[in-house]
């Protein structure tokens, strides 16, 4: 029986505001335990939550961002549950009314665009961290900070639209994209900056209606959502090959296990019994308000690729690379500014650039690379002033200490030799330092110029012209043979 | 409207809270006797008028995105019934079966 699969995922982004949603308390992540606490954020009798102007700014971004309207008024609900990390025993979020609504994604699938819908994306606060596994907490208890309690968050609520598992993580990359270009949020999974849960169920291929869904939570990596979303579909598939029936209920991912269980839990049925935050006035948000953001939103990842595979003439894979940050993108433009060569200039950013950042863990930004001494770096090579081989292996000195390329050429000594008479000599030394490959040579195995080569590279510590060097090994080799 | 026996058990359960049968039949009626007193307000046509989310004709106030000083710690954590190396400490709570 061929199944079509329906995914859709909720995502919560927090926001990267200094201090707290509703009070002024520091978001900073990694504090010491309850630190960064007050009567608001504790949920003590008689406070009252003040809403953080900033969140609503960068929720408005995100939602014109995402083709979103923008809802002219919007208000608070207090969803209820208890749990000790909540001190409050409701969450003040969105339920009627959120801030944006019905807007719109496009993921590149294969090269193919694809539109996922987002139903809705919604301000609310974070709930406090509890703590059970670590070493120092005992069988019984658990243990609660409620540091985190009240940093904004944004909930963004996409369609049932995803057909596939690696959709749904290319969903989620383009959003974590977006959400950093707009530089709202960190979006780092592994402190929790970016969670995501799943709803996925299966239909016969052409049937209208949904099949009974799943939530799958915990999947703390991009990786982790593919991964449990392929695990998820081949169980419900087993089960309704054998002609049994999903079950409505929250799975858990076992990222160490590679596996799913169900939550363990009786009470499946959640009943948050919103009602109206009392506490809070509604929001109201005019035109001028919007337009105003609108005007300074950045240009997006995908608009900025799509611009960089026209304007510099790029392969589709290289303008994806260096769109994938806005600071990288920015990065590429700054450089190309002072450089013609697009292709190669891509080459340079993508290959040794980036190999040096990966290795290092750093982000173009906090690095000490300059667009000025990259380009510096290639014109000493198109001017001949050294070899390609040269220019990488001072690559590395340059971006750790920020020295303009120039001086270390001069400082090292490593300016090309393309002295003719000079290297014609050490050609010659080569030649007859290696008697037996030259026999080899002559009796035809040609494809040892490479290994003479690598003996002249190795005479001049790699500053040869090998353009030059190539010329007078052939000469000197056809005369030999001669 | 009746309020039944399951529908007490499920709001002690959301409640995390637990009561005798006795207690529950009790609670039965004097949650039946609530309802009544304020379905009530039925008898009024709301039909086209907009949900009141406020008292006050108010909206849009905000405060600025700047950290002020947090409270210590210690002060956090007084009074907590059981503390352990600055976190609250609080009975188990994943296992629920």
């Amino acid at each position: 029986m061929p199944f079509e699969i329906v995914i859709g995922l909720e995502v919560h982004a927090q926001l990267s505001t200094g201090s707290k949603i509703f009070c002024s308390c520091s978001t900073e992540f990694g504090a010491p335990p309850n630190t960064h606490v007050c009567p608001v954020c504790m949920g003590l009798p008689g406070v009252l939550p003040v809403l953080n102007k900033k969140v609503v700014d960068y929720a408005i971004r995100m939602g014109i961002a995402t083709n979103c309207t923008i809802s002219q008024h919007s208000v608070f609900a207090r969803k209820n549950y208890f749990y000790p990390d909540l001190p409050k025993g409701y969450q003040i979020s969105q339920y009627e009314e959120p801030l944006c609504e019905n807007g719109s994604i496009e993921i590149e699938m294969d090269g193919h665009l694809k539109r996922i819908g987002i139903t809705r994306i919604h301000i609310e606060e974070d709930a406090g961290k509890s703590v059970h596994a670590e070493e120092f907490v005992s069988k019984n208890e658990t243990l609660v900070d409620l540091n985190r309690c009240g940093v904004p968050l944004i909930e963004i609520v996409s369609e049932p639209d995803m057909r596939s598992p690696r959709e749904a993580y290319l969903y989620l990359s383009a959003l974590k994209q977006i959400l950093a270009y707009l530089e709202i949020s960190d979006c780092n999974m592994e402190e929790g900056s970016l969670r995501c849960d799943a709803n996925v169920s299966l239909r016969l291929t052409g049937a209208k209606a949904l099949g009974v869904k799943t939530e799958v939570k915990n999947m703390n990596s991009f990786h982790g959502v593919e991964k449990a979303l392929e695990y998820e579909i081949e169980r419900q598939k087993e089960i309704l090959l054998k002609e049994g029936k999903i079950t409505q209920q929250t799975m858990l991912w076992n990222a160490r296990e590679g596996k799913i269980v169900p939550m363990r839990s009786k009470e499946e049925a959640h009943d948050y019994r919103y009602f109206p935050e009392p506490d809070l006035v509604p929001v109201d948000v005019d035109r001028k308000w919007v337009d105003d953001i609108a005007h300074e939103l950045p240009e997006l990842p995908l608009q900025r690729k799509r611009r960089f595979i026209r304007q510099y003439s790029l392969p589709d894979y290289d303008a994806a690379v260096l769109t994938v940050s806005r600071h990288l993108a920015n990065f590429y433009e700054e450089s190309v500014k002072l450089y013609n060569d697009t292709k190669k200039l891509s080459n340079w950013v993508m290959g040794e650039m980036l190999r040096f950042l990966g290795e290092r863990k750093l982000e173009i930004q906090d690095s000490l690379i300059t667009p000025q001494n990259l380009v510096g770096l290639l014109q000493l090579v198109d001017r001949g002033t050294i070899n390609t081989g040269t220019a990488k292996s001072i690559f590395d000195e340059m971006a750790e200490t920020g020295k303009a390329p120039q001086k270390i050429v001069e400082e090292k000594g490593l300016a090309q030799v393309s002295d003719a008479s000079e290297l014609d000599a050490i050609v010659v030394e080569v030649i007859e330092a290696h008697p037996n490959e030259l026999e080899k040579y002559r009796a035809g195995k040609e494809n040892l110029i490479s290994f003479f080569m690598g003996q002249v590279m190795k005479a001049t510590r790699g500053k040869a012209n090998p353009k030059l060097v190539n010329e007078l090994l052939r000469k000197k080799l056809a005369e030999k043979r001669g | 409207m009746a309020i039944t026996i399951e529908e007490v058990e499920k709001i002690s359960r959301l409640a995390k809270l637990t009561f005798t049968d006795e207690e529950k039949l009790k609670f039965t009626q004097q949650l039946s006797q609530m309802i009544a007193y304020v379905e009530k307000l039925n008898e009024l046509d709301t039909e086209n008028v907009p949900p009141t989310y406020h008292v006050v004709e108010m909206n849009n106030v905000f405060r600025e995105d700047v950290v002020k000083p947090s409270m210590p710690q210690e002060k956090v954590l007084a009074n907590a019934p059981a503390k352990k190396g600055g976190y609250f400490s609080v009975p188990k709570v994943i296992a629920q079966d």
